[in-house]
């Protein structure tokens, strides 16, 4: 039954919806509702957004280990924001509708990850370490020069960065749901679109060239991809390290096959199984008292170590 | 038919061909033979374009590879490609069907599945279909790839070096094949050897390369001589005559 992980996991992810809207209701149900069910919407938006752009990011850089947080991406959407920031001056970037700033921000993260992304994977595809060393080269340089940054500019300008830096699933931006969901909607669906083209993609530069792909063209679009899909979930909840990681590994864990028409929709719902349940878990049970995002990171740094040690970069 | 003309192409600075041109022609076997560093495999990724040429012109059937569709190039031209490390796990049935993918962009017809059903077995892989490719041998995993490209139906074969890693029944049962592909189909077949022995038992055409250039051309029988061995390799291979065939002799 080839089937069956897509079938439970989904009956797990309607579990975990339902239970996430109902349990512990006090008080009106016309304000809880409506209340959740944009935090739902934006937890599901931010665990799929996470899961495909890290399985198009492993496509691409041919390589199972890596993921666009690891290489720094969300520390670039970050120093993004911060480079907005000081020199827009903070007065500017506050009267910007969120949706503006959002837009600026997703469209210099795509422009930056092409320029740094696009020719990195074009030489290193092969050199596992050397694509290592360079994301937490990049990601640690990021994040030196956005705090570098945030000390030169006024402390109430910081305040706005700062709310930005740190992941955190209890108060979603709801504001930015509508224009995140259209752009996240619009990716997946080119993803969704080109999934056979990503299985020859994967086999690498030579064999997917005599297949007869664009292996460059294709590699930078699927970059402006995943570097959408990580604006939308960085804007949204800021930067989660290892959910990717995390969950894709377990997709394919759960799927020997591996192609991307049933990875891509495994790893979706694990990342938001793992999101919605692990968030009704921490608000309902442990009263909020450790981040999900916490959580996730250790767990997920564990098995990056685990899968580190282990070599298996296949 | 493929031709060159004045290509020439470097490598972090270092000169790997020198203004080669050279004339494939249509239909049957040509050899790619001389010693390592000459610039073969350099002129086989060209030639394919899976590298980027930088001086000189390559034509397929008068389309320039550069700039010709490279989807509809997929069709007509399969390269021997290197699958790399950290490929997804597939099963040999699905490398193969991959073959299919430049005429069916992944949604596999019925004829599709018979195509790939005599590739696998045309290489001895029918048993095999269903297993991990990690699994394999070399050899084994060389034939997986070799019937993923013989299923992509095309009529230029670029081959580098496909007898390694293949023990001499396999080797032998290749060779075989690709003469059937040139003699029944029509199929223009371009090889990279390094065993003299059988690029003249099997080709119809011999290109011999040295330090980015071409040293000669022609048939097998005229080429290859020991002086030619000589001047190529530098070492002294007598050339003994058995049965009609030429063999060079490799013995101390």
């Amino acid at each position: 039954m080839r089937s069956n992980p897509l079938f439970l996991l989904g009956l797990g992810l309607a579990a975990c919806m339902v239970l996430y809207m109902t349990v512990g209701v006090s008080g009106g149900w016309s304000f809880v509702l409506p209340f959740r069910a944009g935090k739902l919407a934006g937890l599901l938006l931010v665990a799929v957004a996470i899961s495909t752009a890290t399985v198009l990011f492993q496509t691409v850089s041919g390589n199972r280990i890596l993921t666009p947080s690891i290489m720094g991406f969300d520390a670039l959407y970050g120093l993004i924001l911060t480079a907005l920031v000081f020199f827009l001056g903070a007065q500017t970037a506050v009267r910007l509708p969120p949706v503006a700033l959002f837009a600026l921000n997703t469209t210099g993260l795509m422009a930056g990850a092409v320029l740094l992304f696009g020719t990195l994977i074009a030489q290193t595809r092969t050199d596992l370490l050397r694509m290592i060393l360079t994301g937490i080269i990049f990601a640690t340089l990021f994040r030196a020069l956005t705090l570098f940054w945030q000390r030169m500019i006024d402390p109430n300008e910081f305040q706005i960065i700062q709310v930005a830096s740190y992941a955190r699933f209890n108060r979603i931006e709801t504001d930015l749901l509508p224009l995140a969901a259209l752009l996240s909607f619009a990716a997946l669906a080119v993803v969704w679109r080109k999934r056979r083209q990503w299985d020859v993609l994967a086999l690498g530069h030579d064999a997917a060239t005599n297949l007869g792909l664009r292996v460059r063209q294709q590699t930078i679009l699927a970059l402006l991809l995943v570097a959408a899909l990580v604006s939308v979930s960085t804007a949204l909840v800021g930067p989660v390290a290892f959910l990717g990681l995390l969950v894709v590994s377990l997709a394919r864990l759960c799927d020997g096959s591996e192609t991307h028409a049933r990875l891509l929709p495994i790893a979706a719902l694990i990342s938001a199984i793992t999101l919605i349940g692990g968030q009704l878990v921490m608000e309902h049970a442990l009263s909020l008292s450790t981040p999900l995002s916490v959580v996730v990171d250790l767990l997920g740094g564990l098995l990056f170590f685990f899968l580190l040690l282990k070599g298996r970069s296949r | 038919m493929i031709l060159i003309r004045n290509l020439s192409h470097t490598i972090a600075g270092k000169p790997i061909l020198h203004d080669i041109s050279l004339d494939v022609p249509r239909s049957g076997i040509t050899a790619l033979i001389g010693p390592n560093g000459a610039g073969k495999s350099t002129l086989l990724s060209l030639m394919a374009r899976l590298m980027p040429r930088q001086q000189g012109q390559i034509t397929l059937d008068g389309h320039d590879i550069s700039t010709h569709d490279t989807a509809a190039l997929a069709r007509t031209l399969a390269i021997l490609p290197q699958i790399q490390d950290a490929a997804p796990r597939l099963s040999v049935a699905d490398l193969v069907a991959f073959g299919r993918y430049p005429h069916s962009r992944g949604r596999l017809t019925v004829e599709d599945h018979q195509i790939i059903d005599r590739a696998l077995d045309a290489f001895h892989l029918t048993d095999l279909r269903n297993r991990a490719l990690e699994t394999l041998s070399g050899g084994q995993r060389q034939n997986a790839l070799l019937a993923m490209i013989f299923a992509q139906g095309t009529d230029y074969l670029l081959l580098d070096e496909p007898l390694n890693n293949l023990d001499i029944a396999a080797a032998r049962g290749l060779m075989a094949q690709l003469r059937r592909l040139a003699n029944d189909q029509g199929r223009t077949i371009v090889i990279v050897l390094h065993d003299i022995n059988y690029a003249l038992a099997y080709a119809d055409h011999l290109v011999v390369m040295a330090k980015g250039g071409i040293a000669a051309t022609g048939t097998p029988s005229e080429v290859v001589t020991e002086d030619l061995i000589h001047r190529i390799y530098g070492t002294d291979a007598a050339i003994i005559t058995h049965q009609d065939r030429r063999i060079v002799d490799v013995g101390p």
